[in-house]
């Protein structure tokens, strides 16, 4: 039981870590790089309008999401924009950027117990034989509340369908008037937002640390390398995979192996089916 | 005359010692030989020189600058067939677990465990990443970033190797000159075979692999034997690189799994110049004792780092090694515009 509840929470947290990765990896064709250090960035946004300008944390969130949706979307407007199409080149870049925000945090000093953010609501209840908290079943939630809104906002909303225009033809998107960069800028600015959405969410768990952005961004990309990344089902069934192989694995053979689970996926998925599992493209076209 | 205003014009023109391609010289006098000697042997000259001049802490550098010049040779030969490694601390890594652990279990000298540690480290990074092979570009990226990572994440939780602790007391080289000029050696070494290689038969096959792999594929070549010899070469020259460095420090610790050793060398090669390995070795020499002089700022120096490599990818994506190559074989004058 315990197995079931935790492996879930386990998995959506990782749904969440990959969404915002899939999503602009979706659009624009950019592997962002940056994913885990937007994701903290936007932490550490939130702790600061938390204790340096005494909001409550309901309007720092918002805020701190905002944020990190503008710096990504200035990492796009500023830097790539020039590279486009240059697949290396974007690649070390976002990767670049995105180191640079973590040693930039934690040369500020952001580490340490002191850092982290207040859960939204407190207490617990008992399913069953298991306790759980109510943070994670929040997360639980507010993930699934976030698949099925981006669901519906990709299929019925004007921005929504221009991004799945970019993304299966960009030059038929282009001559029906869809701006290519614009669009882009804006992919790299909500992938960021959801990372920031997900860290609000998941970061109240435990204590806000940068190297936690390296985590973030491995568990995303194994997600999206398991799971395939042209799918939204991909990302979730790739979640889930790891989600419950991991707390499969710290049950029946020790936590310490939990780390191993992305890795041993990872290389068995390949190994099997390269375009991961929900690839859309054939194998030989895109990866292979 | 009115006053006009007189614009200026640039002029360039190929030297005539260039008679075809850019690899194609008509050579015809000592001079012209000279010509194209100086600018590979004043490099080579100084670097042979260096390790007598340099004592003490500049001599430590320079090992390390000839350290990371090997994995970003390293790099840079993954990189002209096509694979796209974020993550040239797993060969190093692996080096230097290889070599530490002989040494310190098995008690091995150096001098065995170097070369041992360089071809097994070179097996062994092959067949860890021969399951992501068959993926390219972005894909293999990130499986390279993922591994050393999680490589440090599995010793730092079973303990294994010393575990987060690492393993001290290993026996150092014979001497620090040595040292070095083992590091020079090896780094010019690599440099100029690097350079062969990738102008034979052999290396052509390679690049044909990245421009276009079905096309190799349809000329009955096994790419994928192909990409595990290119594994096998860029994973040994960086594994000896990292086993150099165990024996140098006396020291061994998960940091050698660290992003540094990923990102530096491709730093390197962004800055200077990918594709023809003077352009790797170049950006190392540069960056590293920049890194050095950059050390009292301690974390922020990484951060440095990836600005750089920001700035130097948008504003100079040939590298500063393919610019000045081409400054040098080139005439400039400046003629006015009538």
């Amino acid at each position: 039981m315990s197995l079931l509840i935790y492996g879930l929470i386990n998995s959506v947290i990782l749904a969440l870590y990959a969404v915002g990765f899939s999503l602009t990896y979706g659009i624009s064709g950019l592997a962002n790089f940056a994913h885990g250090a937007l994701y903290i960035l936007s932490g550490f946004a939130a702790w600061t309008f938390i204790h340096s300008l005494g909001l409550p944390f309901a309007i720092a969130a918002p805020l701190a999401i905002l944020v990190t949706g503008v710096v990504g979307f200035l990492i796009y407007w500023v830097l790539l924009l020039r590279l486009r199409g240059i697949a290396l080149a974007e690649l070390i870049v976002t990767f670049a950027a995105g180191v640079a925000i973590l040693e930039l945090l934690t040369w500020k000093g952001f580490y340490g117990i002191r850092y982290s953010l207040p859960l939204f609501i407190r207490g617990g209840v008992e399913i069953g034989s298991v306790a759980i908290d109510y943070q994670r079943l929040f997360v639980l939630i507010a993930g699934i509340a976030l698949v099925i809104l981006l669901w519906l906002f990709v299929h019925h909303t004007r921005i929504g369908l221009a991004f799945r225009a970019m993304a299966q033809n960009e030059r038929t998107a282009l001559s029906v008037g869809i701006e290519s960069d614009w669009i882009g800028s804006l992919s790299l600015a909500f992938g960021s937002a959801l990372a920031a959405v997900a860290a609000m969410v998941v970061l109240p768990l435990g204590v806000m640390e940068s190297t936690i952005g390296y985590e973030v961004l491995i568990y995303a990309l194994a997600v999206a390398i398991v799971g395939g990344l042209e799918s939204t089902m991909g990302m979730v069934v790739g979640s889930f995979l790891i989600g419950y192989g991991q707390i499969a694995a710290a049950k029946y053979i020790g936590a310490k192996w939990m780390v191993i689970v992305p890795l041993a996926a990872i290389v068995i998925v390949l190994a099997i089916r390269p375009s991961g599992i929900f690839g859309k493209y054939k194998e030989l076209e895109e990866r292979v | 005359m009115a006053t006009s205003e007189q614009s200026l014009r640039r002029k360039r023109l190929d030297r005539g010692i260039k008679a075809r391609a850019d690899t194609i010289f008509a050579v015809a006098s000592y001079r012209e030989i000279l010509y194209l000697m100086l600018p590979r042997l004043v490099p080579v000259g100084l670097l042979l020189v260096m390790p007598l001049l340099l004592q003490g802490y500049w001599n430590k550098v320079l090992v390390y600058a000839c350290m990371y010049g090997l994995l970003a040779l390293s790099w840079d030969f993954l990189a002209s067939c096509g694979l796209f490694s974020l993550g040239q601390s797993l060969f190093f890594g692996i080096g230097a677990y290889l070599a530490g652990a002989m040494n310190y279990y098995l008690h091995l000298p150096p001098l065995v465990t170097l070369p041992l540690a360089t071809i097994t480290g070179g097996i062994v990074s092959a067949l860890l990443l021969s399951p992501v092979m068959r993926l390219r570009g972005v894909y293999f990226a990130m499986v390279t970033l993922m591994l050393p990572l999680l490589l440090m994440k599995v010793i730092e939780t079973t303990g294994v190797f010393g575990g987060t602790h690492g393993l001290s007391g290993l026996s150092p080289l014979p001497h620090d000159a040595f040292a070095a000029y083992l590091a020079v050696i090896a780094f010019l070494l690599c440099m100029f075979a690097f350079r062969r290689i990738i102008n034979s038969d052999y290396g052509l096959v390679l690049m044909a692999i990245r421009d276009d792999d079905r096309a190799v594929m349809s000329g009955a070549i096994n790419i994928y034997w192909r990409k595990s010899q290119a594994l096998f070469i860029s994973g040994a020259v960086g594994a000896f690189a990292g086993a150099l460095m165990t024996h140098h420090y006396q020291f061994l610790g998960m940091s050698t799994f660290a992003l540094d050793y990923s990102i530096l060398p491709v730093a390197a090669v962004a800055l200077g110049g990918q594709g023809s390995f003077a352009g790797a070795a170049l950006g190392s020499m540069i960056l590293v004792p920049l890194s050095e002089a950059l050390r009292a700022l301690g974390g922020l120096r990484i951060a440095i780092y990836c600005m750089v490599l920001i700035v130097s990818i948008i504003g100079l994506p040939e590298g500063i090694f393919h610019f000045l190559e081409r400054k040098y074989h080139q005439f400039e004058t400046v003629s006015e515009v009538k």
